[in-house]
């Protein structure tokens, strides 16, 4: 192979890959924040929510997890203005990411209420919580804990998706990437690095998110006290 | 300007629709037949190919499928062959999916109870007669599921390849967007095959892991 890699362009375009980056980070904290609420609210309607509503969620979860997100986000940006519904590439990258993430984190969670032990709903009940009450401090907490290392894959899974919003234009790592490589015509060693750049983002997210996981939830056997 | 029915766009999208199912198909046996590979690596008795497995999951895990196709799009140009899409599609999607399936794999293994081991290895059994009889029998069934799952993964994941232009369904769903201005019909309708093609393995895979978890009520 007489082939030179060449690293030189790094010097020059570093900011150019930062600015990526940062809007690829950007894009999951909203993307996750936002996705995550939606597959709450959503596991909520399909676990306990009124039966007419339920239909609706087990549709609208089915259609995004057996659809590629390219094209769910084809859908949201050139589909939806034909509707009269206009949004810019950001805005339709982060739309599709909390549509896509909402339903996924929607099935996680349910799973997670779904384990909960029925007693805990009537000990709710008998201290005199409302439904919701119940639902949000006795039943919703210990879901969460108990599904967050699936959850937490599941919002690294979408980061990593995320470089799919460059075909949209949004200028992510992928898309910084994709203009390094037009100007420089060295792709692979720009690839290459981006791609790191990618490891390092989940290795860095996962442990970010172990993090969030231990401060948010109270410690086993807390309970007792 | 000539007139595009409803069917003109159909028909264009399920000729495509093959190139989807052929990708999927050689994307996941290919990556059966490197995952299982890397699996024995990962859960054999050489420390040198426990490591390099669990650094190969780890990277292919960590790191975007477009990444991965770009790479081997433009890896393998570097030997100065001229890489056809689906060539760097294939090699890329295959190795991505044998990263998965190793993974979910090796906790199939993992779920074996560890008695198992010991009372095989205390026949006198060596390591592959161990994984042959006694090992990947049972293991085999409790893969089924989620495998029949990650397949799901599999097809979603070949709507990537159209990015370095291998022209499959999602391929063919820009190109008749761009002669018919229609992208909401065109792009509901690139959806509806791929739930189509996505939905049936999702809901056997449901089905298996009830019939699976049933069986182990009984026993």
């Amino acid at each position: 192979m007489a082939y030179a890699f060449d690293f030189g362009w790094l010097v020059e375009y570093w900011p150019v890959l930062l600015k990526g980056i940062g809007i690829t980070l950007e894009l999951t904290v909203i993307g996750g924040l936002l996705g995550v609420s939606l597959g709450i609210a959503c596991a909520w309607a399909r676990a306990l929510g009124p039966a007419w509503l339920r239909p609706f969620v087990s549709a609208y979860v089915e259609m995004i997890r057996n659809t590629p997100f390219l094209i769910q986000l084809f859908f949201i940006f050139f589909g939806l203005p034909a509707l009269g519904f206009r949004l810019g590439e950001l805005e339709a990258a982060n739309l599709a990411m909390v549509i896509n993430l909402g339903a996924y984190s929607c099935e996680i969670i349910r799973a997670g209420i779904q384990a909960t032990p029925r007693g805990q709903f009537e000990a709710g009940a008998s201290l005199g919580m409302t439904r919701f009450e119940t639902f949000r401090h006795v039943v919703l907490v210990p879901a969460l804990q108990r599904i967050w290392p699936a959850l937490s894959s599941q919002i690294v899974i979408v980061m990593l998706g995320s470089s799919v919003v460059s075909q949209i234009a949004a200028e992510d790592l992928t898309f910084a990437a994709n203009f390094i490589q037009s100007r420089t015509f060295r792709a692979f060693e720009t690839y290459f690095v981006s791609t790191l750049i990618y490891l390092a983002l989940a290795i860095l997210l996962r442990q970010v998110l172990r993090g969030v996981g231990w401060s948010i939830f109270p410690k086993r056997g807390a309970a007792a006290r | 300007m000539s007139e595009f029915t409803l069917w003109d766009i159909l028909r264009n999208l399920l000729l495509a629709t093959r190139w989807t199912i052929v990708l999927s198909l050689v994307s996941f046996v290919g990556g059966s037949l490197v995952g299982a590979l890397l699996l024995l690596l990962r859960i054999g008795y050489n420390k040198a190919g426990r490591v390099f497995a669990r650094g190969y999951i780890e990277l292919f895990q960590g790191t975007p499928l477009l990444m991965q196709l770009f790479l081997a799009f433009f890896g393998l140009g570097l030997f100065g062959i001229d890489v056809p899409a689906w060539l760097a599609a294939g090699l890329a999607l295959i190795l991505w999916t044998a990263a998965f399936l190793a993974e979910i794999w090796r906790g199939c293994v993992e779920a074996i109870a560890k008695g198992q081991w010991e009372a095989s290895s205390s026949l006198g059994m060596g390591y592959i007669q161990q994984m042959r009889y006694v090992i990947l029998p049972q293991a085999l069934k409790i893969a089924v599921p989620p495998t029949v799952g990650f397949s799901v993964q599999v097809v979603k994941g070949t709507a990537l390849t159209s990015i370095i232009g291998f022209v499959e369904l999602s391929k063919a769903g820009t190109v008749v967007t761009n002669a018919t201005f229609e992208p909401f019909t065109v792009y509901g309708l690139v959806a509806l095959i791929y739930f189509c093609l996505c939905w049936p393995l999702s809901k056997s895979s449901q089905i298996l892991e009830r019939k699976l978890n049933v069986a182990h009520r009984n026993h």
